[in-house]
């Protein structure tokens, strides 16, 4: 993403309220740019761009015609729709000021392209957040994406990994007769699950010879080791150079099952590690390890949720010293304002306390396990026990060790 | 039928000699009478005037020399041209008369009075005059072939195929007396099950008794199966099946068989033609004022005098009659069924087989070819014997049945052990084991070969280590057991669950080499035990394994008794429902058989073997709805879409509809496999085999559910778990495994703490769920998967088990 200095269209919002300084002109030139676009534009801004209508006009004798123009529309977005896969953002509202097509009121979906300018203006003042986001946005891609297929027998997730999300490109299933059928109907079939998910990965993914990307192939077992085994072996024969290469710069790594989620075991293995010690999400999946570990010990400073998080937001307990929350960045996008201000709020309190504030992206698989929590979780600089709602039985830590060896009968 | 048969052949014969002499006629005709030609002239003069009697006078010696002459010395045919010809009006005998009906009046006035008697004991032989309608034949051209004069005109090729047609079309629709017949052949079979000493089916799982019967093979199978009393005793059973079907059939038939048989008796059989058997009905149908008189005096008195014409308003033709000459001839004969009922019938008394009985005659062969074509085309749905799956199980005295899961840590020896128990139980002869013995030291793992009987992929071959569950069965005097082979990997532990799901009981397999047995206890020891008692299996036999590596320490057992009894009691386990057996996998003591090692002859106890017998399987929930958890999906020669599980409630039969979820799609249990054999019906608690019709595979995936379509499983996607935890549980994403099934969850929120004895909520929504507290969890899932209550769920994060529950 780019800035885009346009004069002309900073002009045309001086009559919408806001100062100059709250208008931003952006210029997408990648995917991943739409995501942050997604993630700067909330409802209740004002956006122009470029625009594709429909417009039907009739004649004076009645007769009607419809054409399609291109134009320049402001609308004040309403909501927005993101498509992870195509990476295509969708942004719905009113339109706000009027030309030769549109009159105001009317509604308008812009679809953002790439490579096309549109200014934003957030009527209300760039917050923290989104000025971090802005930065984010405006900072020159990092390095590489990781392409991974985390597998099992008979299915196969295969992923991207980019800086700021983790997109799932397409689930393989096929069907692996088990052991009663024999050994060659096993082998034929696992042979064609390997030949479906290369093919389909060679399709999702796009291996650049120009732009070595890294691959992942992680699984229980033995499946990831059979199928870079697969790969090669076909590369060798057919001499497919580029086959080859990527099977060759291929990396195996274990996990314990073949689901998606399994990918923040892909991530803590060290041999990925390694590599991505430098990304954003590598940091992301380390603090949230950390915060389930202090769950799992139970030393009063890992907490989760909005209301035990906002009482030690308010106590000051996540300040210096570790102190550290953890927000998805879903909580910011698609709410209203007030909302909005409220996380934002939370955000800038932790920061001024001198505590980390994190803003996880809710599309890695981190910030999934975030979602799963809530979206909101923090780690206290000093421990406390009193943060949920019933302070009463809080703590025993130590019951669980007992009961475990004790009990003849098991309630389940 | 075999009179009508040779009544036609006979036909065929006189017309094919007619037109063969074609040539004579025209050549020949003026010539001189030979010797002979007089001799046989003068013969066949005096047979004709013999035959026609005082008619006799009536006609001249020419003209019946010349008839004789036409038929080439055929008394009966010449017979009959003279009556019709020259001897009027035609006396009731000459119903004989083979004349061709050219129009719909003289086949009216020639054929009506053998038909009164034909159908004068049908139901609608007294239906008013006034009502009934005429239905004459249409007028239209003779047909055939010209030449020859008052016999069948020749069929052309293009008549005889259309002929041929519609007789196919006849025997369909004669498909219910098909039906009724394969379902007393069905009966037979069913019949003969019982006095087997199980429900298997004798051969194929068909039910053709005729099938079964003229296959010796099967026959000789049939011998070596089952013992030679069983043999005997089948054989009264069968003889009282057959006069089963006598009188059964018999009876089916006494009405339209009966009839049927009359008529060729009544008529002449010089009736090839007949008009529409209702037109006979419908015969005295002159004048609606003029009573008729009665089938009975039509047959005592022949018919009325005067023959007034049919009134022609009364005439309807049939349009679509009008160009099938063949198709009354079709009705004149009795249909093939009835051919094979009455064949069959007949040969009750004989104690020849009935596909004997039905080679009789020629024309029953290939007619029961026909209903065996038949039966192919119109069985697209299997047929369900309608049994009462439980009543049938209580009647039969087959064995108990009961399955067993082999777990243990990696390597512990549970693929070998059992390897050995097979061989020693002759399941598996020594030279499959020898063979796989040179195989295995081929990649320099000879020691891996007992366990290749069960390992049998070449994956698991390659690395010797087992990937997948393996299923096999064995039988000791007093029950048939389901071995299932888990892997102790813990990257396998899915299919490990998979396993223990179908498992009545566990057999836990120690290594008590030094320092195996404490990382197992530390790994996959725990973890299965956990696993297994958490999935619903509450008896385990503990195989100390390997003890002939620390020959037969005494110490070393005892050792291993103490800590291993302490864990599992602390998992759950009751300890009357845990014992230990010394044994040496690899060696086969105590096993089956006792160890002869005097090292080992501290041990009095039973053996492996003597455990499993004296273990009760579980009660079966025979009486809920049906569920089975499929486990395999595969391919196989009797249906593209074969699954195998175990039927976890209910029971089920060949023939029966079922659903799968969560695909929801109909499919029909083409036939049932129970331990390689097919059988005719299963019920919980069996591990059985499948084989579906009216699916497509993609609607079939291992670890879907199998139910009744009246009371199907819901498919979830959110749902309530009262879980024991194992592991530190917090709202997180979780592998949720049931069976089979495995799917990717999270939990999504903890509403409450329980207490572990009384359920009661000690705590609400607590933050985090601590290792063995049992709590209330809400679990979402990525898709929809069958579930319901009461069902054994188990949550695994990061490789490890983290809680195990009921579902709520």
């Amino acid at each position: 993403m780019r800035l885009a200095g346009s004069k002309k269209a900073m002009a045309d919002f001086a009559d919408l309220g806001g100062s100059e300084d709250d208008i931003v002109s952006l210029l997408p030139e990648e995917p991943e740019d739409m995501w942050h676009a997604n993630n700067l534009i909330g409802p209740g801004d004002i956006i122009r761009a470029h625009a594709i209508r429909k417009v039907n006009r009739t004649t004076n004798t009645g007769s009607t015609s419809s054409e399609r123009v291109h134009t320049d529309l402001t609308i004040r977005v309403t909501s927005t729709f993101f498509d992870p896969a195509a990476s295509a953002l969708h942004v719905s509202g009113t339109v706000v000021k009027e030309n030769g097509y549109v009159a105001i009121g009317q509604y308008h979906t812009l679809d953002l392209e790439l490579n096309r300018a549109f200014t934003l203006l957030k009527p209300s003042g760039w917050d923290s957040v989104a000025k971090e986001t802005l930065q984010e946005a405006l900072r020159p891609e990092a390095g590489d994406d990781l392409a991974a297929v985390v597998m099992q027998e008979g299915l196969a997730n295969i992923c991207v990994i980019t800086e700021f999300r983790t997109i799932l490109k397409q689930r393989v299933e096929h069907s692996i007769p088990k052991k009663r059928s024999g050994a060659s109907d096993m082998d034929s079939a696992t042979k064609a699950f390997f030949d479906k998910t290369l093919n389909t990965l060679l399709r999702a993914v796009e291996f650049d010879p120009a732009h070595p990307r890294t691959l992942l192939l992680a699984s229980p077992g033995f499946v990831a080791t059979e199928f870079r085994k697969y790969m090669l072996d076909l590369g060798q024969r057919t001499s497919d150079k580029k086959l080859l290469a990527i099977g060759k710069g291929a990396m195996v790594v274990h996990t314990s099952s073949g689901h998606v989620h399994a990918l923040n075991e892909v991530l803590k293995s060290p041999e990925v590690q390694a590599k991505m010690k430098d990304k954003k999400f590598y940091g992301e999946t380390r603090l949230m390890d950390d915060f389930y570990t202090r769950l799992r010990k139970d030393d009063g400073r890992a907490w989760y949720g909005l209301q035990p998080v906002t009482r030690a937001v308010n106590e000051g307990a996540i300040g210096p010293g570790g102190g550290t929350l953890l927000i998805n960045n879903s909580l910011f996008r698609n709410m209203d304002v007030a909302t909005r201000r409220k996380y934002v709020d939370l955000v800038d309190r932790v920061k001024e306390a001198g505590g980390e504030a994190r803003v996880l992206s809710s599309d890695h698989e981190s910030g999934q396990r975030l979602d799963a929590l809530g979206g909101i979780a923090a780690i206290l600089s000093y421990p406390s026990y009193d943060l949920d709602e019933e302070p009463e039985e809080e703590g025993g830590g130590e019951e669980g060790g007992e009961n475990g060896a004790a009990e003849g009968t098991m309630v389940v | 039928m075999s009179r009508h048969q040779a009544f036609r052949n006979v036909q065929s014969t006189v017309s094919e000699h007619l037109y063969g002499d074609e040539d004579y006629y025209s050549d020949e005709a003026e010539e001189e009478l030979s010797a002979e030609d007089k001799a046989a002239m003068e013969q066949g003069t005096a047979d004709v005037r013999a035959a026609l009697g005082v008619e006799a006078s009536k006609v001249t010696t020419e003209q019946i020399q010349e008839a004789l002459w036409h038929y080439y010395y055929d008394v009966d045919k010449s017979v009959t041209y003279l009556l019709t010809k020259f001897i009027a009006p035609p006396p009731p005998k000459a119903a004989k008369s083979a004349q061709k009906p050219h129009s719909g009046a003289s086949a009216y006035s020639t054929t009506k009075s053998f038909l009164s008697a034909l159908f004068k004991d049908m139901p609608w032989g007294n239906i008013p005059q006034e009502r009934v309608t005429v239905f004459v034949e249409p007028q239209r051209p003779r047909g055939g072939l010209l030449g020859g004069s008052g016999a069948a005109p020749k069929l052309t090729k293009l008549q005889q195929l259309a002929l041929a047609r519609k007789k196919k079309v006849e025997q369909q629709s004669s498909e219910e007396q098909a039906e009724d017949t394969r379902e007393k052949l069905g009966e037979l079979s069913m019949k003969e099950a019982p006095s087997l000493k199980e429900n298997r089916l004798s051969e194929g799982g068909g039910f053709s008794k005729r099938q079964k019967l003229s296959d010796t093979t099967a026959a000789g199978r049939l011998l070596q199966r089952e013992p030679a009393a069983t043999d005997a005793e089948k054989r009264p059973t069968a003889i009282q099946r057959r006069s089963h079907l006598r009188d059964s059939s018999g009876q089916a038939l006494s009405s339209l068989d009966g009839a049927e048989e009359r008529a060729p008796e009544a008529g002449s059989p010089s009736t090839p033609f007949q008009p529409l058997p209702r037109s006979a009905a419908d015969e005295p149908s002159h004048g609606a004022e003029m009573a008729g008189p009665s089938d009975f005096a039509q047959t005592l008195f022949g018919s009325p005098a005067v023959e007034p014409e049919p009134p022609a308003n009364k005439l309807f033709a049939l349009p679509y009659m009008a160009y099938c000459p063949s198709l009354a001839d079709a009705f004149s004969k009795p249909s093939p069924d009835d051919v094979v009922l009455a064949a069959q019938a007949k040969a009750g008394k004989k104690t020849a087989t009935a596909a004997a009985t039905k080679k009789k005659g020629g024309g029953a062969d290939s007619v029961a070819n026909d209903v065996k074509a038949l039966k192919i085309d119109d069985a697209p749905l299997p047929k369900s014997k309608n049994f009462n799956v439980l009543h049938e199980f209580e009647k039969s005295k087959s064995k108990k049945t009961a399955s067993f899961v082999v777990v243990g840590h990696v390597d512990a020896g549970k693929s070998t052990m059992m390897g050995r128990l097979l061989l020693d139980l002759k399941v598996v002869d020594q030279r499959t084991v020898d063979k796989l013995r040179k195989e295995a030291e081929k990649i320099g793992k000879s020691s891996f070969a007992l366990a290749w009987v069960l390992d049998q992929r070449t994956e698991e071959r390659a690395r010797g280590v087992t990937i997948d569950i393996a299923t096999n069965r064995f039988e000791t005097e007093s029950t048939v057991f389901t071995i299932l082979d888990a892997p102790g990997h813990r990257d396998f532990i899915p299919n490990m669950i998979a396993g223990a799901s179908q498992a009545d009981f566990a057999i836990l397999v120690i290594d008590a080499s030094t320092g195996a047995f404490e990382s197992g206890l530390k790994g996959q020891t725990r973890e299965h035990s956990l696993l297994i008692r958490s999935m619903g299996v509450s008896r385990v036999i503990v195989a100390v394994n390997k003890l002939d590596t620390v020959d037969w320490s005494k110490e070393r057992f005892d050792e291993i008794t103490h800590q291993v009894t302490g864990f599992l009691t602390a998992t759950g386990f009751q300890p009357k429902n845990i014992s230990f057996v010394p044994v040496s996998g690899l060696h086969g003591d105590n096993l089956v058989n006792r160890s002869t090692n005097p090292a080992a002859s501290w041990y009095q106890g039973p053996t492996i073997v003597e455990e499993l017998e004296s273990s009760e399987p579980t009660t079966r929930a025979l009486n809920k709805p049906l569920r089975m958890t499929i486990s395999e999906v595969f391919r196989t020669p009797q249906s593209s879409i074969t699954v195998a599980g175990r039927i976890d409630a209910g029971s089920l039969q060949m023939g029966d509809a079922l659903l799968v979820q969560p695909s929801g799609e109909k499919a029909y249990i083409k036939s049932v496999q129970l331990d390689e054999e097919p059988v005719d019906w299963a019920v919980a608690g069996q591990n059985v085999v499948l084989h579906l019709s009216n699916i497509d595979p993609i609607h079939v995936r291992a670890g879907d559910i199998i139910c009744d379509p009246a009371q199907p499983i819901q498919c979830l996607d959110s749902f309530t778990l009262k879980a024991l935890a194992f592991d530190f549980l917090m709202p997180m994403q979780v592998d949720v495994h049931r069976g089979r099934l495995h799917s990717a969850g999270t939990i999504e929120s903890i509403p409450a703490l329980l207490d572990k004895v009384t359920g009661a909520v000690t705590k609400k929504k607590p933050k985090i769920v601590k290792p063995a507290a049992v709590a209330r969890l809400v679990i979402k899932l990525a898709s929809k998967v069958p579930l319901e209550a009461g069902q054994r769920v188990v949550l695994r994060s990061g490789g490890e088990t983290v809680a195990a529950g009921l579902l709520e």
